[in-house]
């Protein structure tokens, strides 16, 4: 098992390095001249020229690429020009706000379409089975800005049910002492039940937008899958076997459903994190989606890389857990180590 | 004396898009305690379908209209099928085709066999593990502690039908439904599963309705054989009145088709023609009229049921034996 997750990780070096080259040339080809920018409207020639030279633009991009590399193993990712900070530091307090996000809208999205999507397919035709279609069709050709917008319109402006969409908590309350970042389990932590309150609350609007978004392929994967299944060979001879209906439905059924399932969950996962940069912006989320759109347009090279770098290693550690859990539900994969 | 499985008068259609397929019409079977009934008839004549309406584990789009199913006493369509729903798995069990994908695949065995015991029985815990493997032991299978712990895709395909069968046996049935149980499995794996349900069904005196296009397999296997047609029964007999004096043109046609012993290819005859299409509004009352050679026009009138002699019945207005009705 650990030889297996070693095996993966390793695997998985080419990728990144990959992603390094590519990320460094793409930032490069860029149009703008982050010197000229940081100089400001009224930079001199020689204000802009000595920027450059202070960035090591001055080099050739060979030069520049051998100084990223070697900064990037000693742990330096560089500096971000637009707020001062390390990228690190940066990158490490906003991804557990976008992580937050991401994983609470995941697991809403999960909860309801999955037993909606086995309804639909146990009941063909039925009333949930449209209700079914209905929120696939409607989750995938709303665009999440616009959900995102429509419901702060609503539940904020209209109602006033939800608080202001600015950002993770209510300017009054402190956030809680960072154990793992999400303020939710953080607050738990620290005991703090007004924080974990003020924190779900804001956290409410942004996670139902993302999951909006992420019901419709779930929820159409489980309908798709449990059909396929339901009709196999062996529930019949489960059904034959007089066992009860919930564990043919569960244990033979479901179980085998599972696999499609778990696939397009890591695929969601990811369009979760890229449409998070546009759900951040609408609800002032400081997450690191929204830290890199203000990077890119600064043509602020060294968050743009630190982004896409820590987007790629995500990924790989998605992939790679997806693959384990892979492991424990269908014993056919295990023999493949 | 009552007969364990009767079946009376069944018709059953299925409602789809492109029609009503009148998939059974007035079948009749009798299978007695401990006996072997053989079903027979090509593909698509209602075999399968007449053997999941017993089990009540038709399709959602099937529809029973009209006749009765009885069980050791017990009508099983009465109350919308709930006399069966103890029954199933404990009573009356089945054994599927192409084993290797009739077992959920992603189960070790031996619990699948242990959901049965669990679902039928009132043991638990150890005692259903070690009667689940007791099951795989009875089935012949070598070393059934170790392979309780398989799945599927680690045994054979004669290994999986055992334990389909384990699975089917495991709270000792009165009657075992086998549809096709040897399709999909090498010839001398069929050869050694066959024994196996044979030798079963004497050790517990269970019941077999064996499900087959396989005349031959019907023929070493069964005491009785019913021959069907399109939804129709239309012949049954003592297995060795059938073979020597097949009274249907439909049975004749068949046993000239069917190898026995040393034959040339030549020798074998096919039958012509195809099943006529179910849905259609006017099918013949005898549905293999349209395939028949001896067909003429008292065929269009209403199909007479024949004895040829005693347990020997036939529904066909020229039977090729003598008979008496």
């Amino acid at each position: 098992m650990i030889s297996t997750i070693l095996k993966r990780l390793l695997g998985a070096i080419p990728n990144l390095i990959g992603v390094v080259v590519v990320t460094f040339l793409l930032t490069r080809a860029l149009p703008g001249d982050p010197a000229a920018f940081f100089a400001g409207a009224s930079g001199t020639a020689e204000a802009v020229e000595e920027i450059r030279k202070k960035l090591g633009l001055d080099k050739s991009l060979p030069e520049q690429f051998i100084v990223y590399v070697r900064d990037l193993a000693r742990g330096d990712w560089g500096m971000s020009h637009a707020t001062g900070q390390s990228v690190l530091t940066e990158l490490t307090t906003r991804l557990p706000a976008s992580l937050e996000l991401t994983l609470a809208a995941l697991f809403l999205a999960v909860i309801v379409a999955i037993p909606l999507g086995i309804l639909a397919a146990t009941r063909p035709g039925s009333w949930i089975d449209h209700l079914c279609r209905g929120i696939a069709t409607a989750g995938v050709s709303l665009p999440t800005f616009f959900t995102g917008l429509l419901l702060a319109y609503v539940f904020y402006f209209l109602l006033g049910w939800a608080p202001a969409p600015l950002g993770r908590l209510d300017p009054y309350l402190s956030a809680p002492a960072q154990v793992t970042g999400f303020y939710l389990i953080d607050s738990l932590i620290a005991r703090d039940f007004a924080v974990f309150v003020g924190a779900l609350k804001q956290l409410i609007l942004p996670t139902v937008t993302l999951a909006l978004f992420v019901l419709a392929p779930l929820a159409r994967m489980t309908r798709a899958s449990m059909l396929g299944v339901l009709s196999a060979d062996f529930i019949r001879t489960a059904r034959a076997s007089g066992l009860a209906p919930r564990t043919v439905l569960f244990t033979y059924a479901f179980r085998n459903a599972l696999l499609p399932v778990m696939t397009t969950l890591g695929m969601v996962f990811s369009f979760l994190l890229g449409s998070n940069v546009l759900v951040e912006k609408v609800f002032a989320w400081p997450g690191i989606g929204s830290f890199a759109i203000e990077a890119l347009v600064a043509s602020d090279y060294a968050p743009v890389q630190g982004f896409v770098l820590s987007m790629a290693l995500l990924y790989v550690l998605l992939n790679l857990s997806i693959d384990i859990a892979y492991g424990f539900v269908d014993p056919r994969m295990k023999i493949e180590n | 004396m009552n007969p364990l499985l009767s079946v009376e008068n069944l018709s059953l259609e299925f409602r789809t898009r492109s029609g009503i397929v009148r998939a059974l019409e007035n079948v009749s079977l009798q299978l007695p305690e401990g006996g072997s009934l053989g079903l027979v008839g090509e593909s698509g004549s209602g075999k399968s379908v007449l053997s999941f309406a017993v089990l009540g584990i038709q399709d959602a789009a099937a529809k029973i209209t009209g006749g009765a199913i009885r069980f050791a006493g017990n009508d099983l369509l009465a109350d919308g099928g709930s006399a069966m729903k103890n029954m199933r798995g404990r009573e009356l069990a089945m054994i599927f085709q192409n084993p290797r994908v009739a077992l959920n695949p992603i189960r070790q065995v031996g619990q699948q066999i242990e959901d049965v015991l669990l679902r039928h029985t009132a043991l638990r815990g150890a005692a259903a593990r070690a009667r689940a493997i007791e099951c795989l032991s009875d089935v012949r299978i070598p070393d059934p502690e170790r392979r309780y712990t398989a799945y599927p895709f680690e045994l054979s395909g004669g290994m999986c039908q055992r334990v389909m069968i384990a699975i089917a046996l495991a709270c000792k049935p009165r009657l075992l439904i086998a549809d096709e149980p040897t399709t999909g499995l090498d010839v001398t794996t069929q050869a050694a599963i066959m024994r196996l349900i044979r030798d079963l069904g004497r050790e517990k005196g269970m019941a077999t309705l064996l499900i087959t296009h396989d005349l031959g397999l019907a023929r070493d296997f069964c005491d009785n054989i019913a021959v069907m047609h399109a939804g129709h029964i239309v012949e049954v007999g003592a297995t060795e009145t059938l073979f020597r004096v097949p009274a249907h043109p439909y049975t004749a046609q068949l046993v000239r088709a069917t190898p026995v012993g040393q034959e040339r290819l030549e020798a074998l005859a096919s039958i012509p023609g195809n099943l006529p299409d179910l849905r259609r509004s006017d099918l013949p009352p005898c549905r293999f009229s349209e395939r028949c050679e001896l067909r003429s026009a008292t065929c269009a009138t209403p199909l007479p049921t024949l004895t040829a002699s005693a347990g020997h019945v036939v529904a066909c207005h020229h039977p090729q034996a003598r008979t008496s009705s």
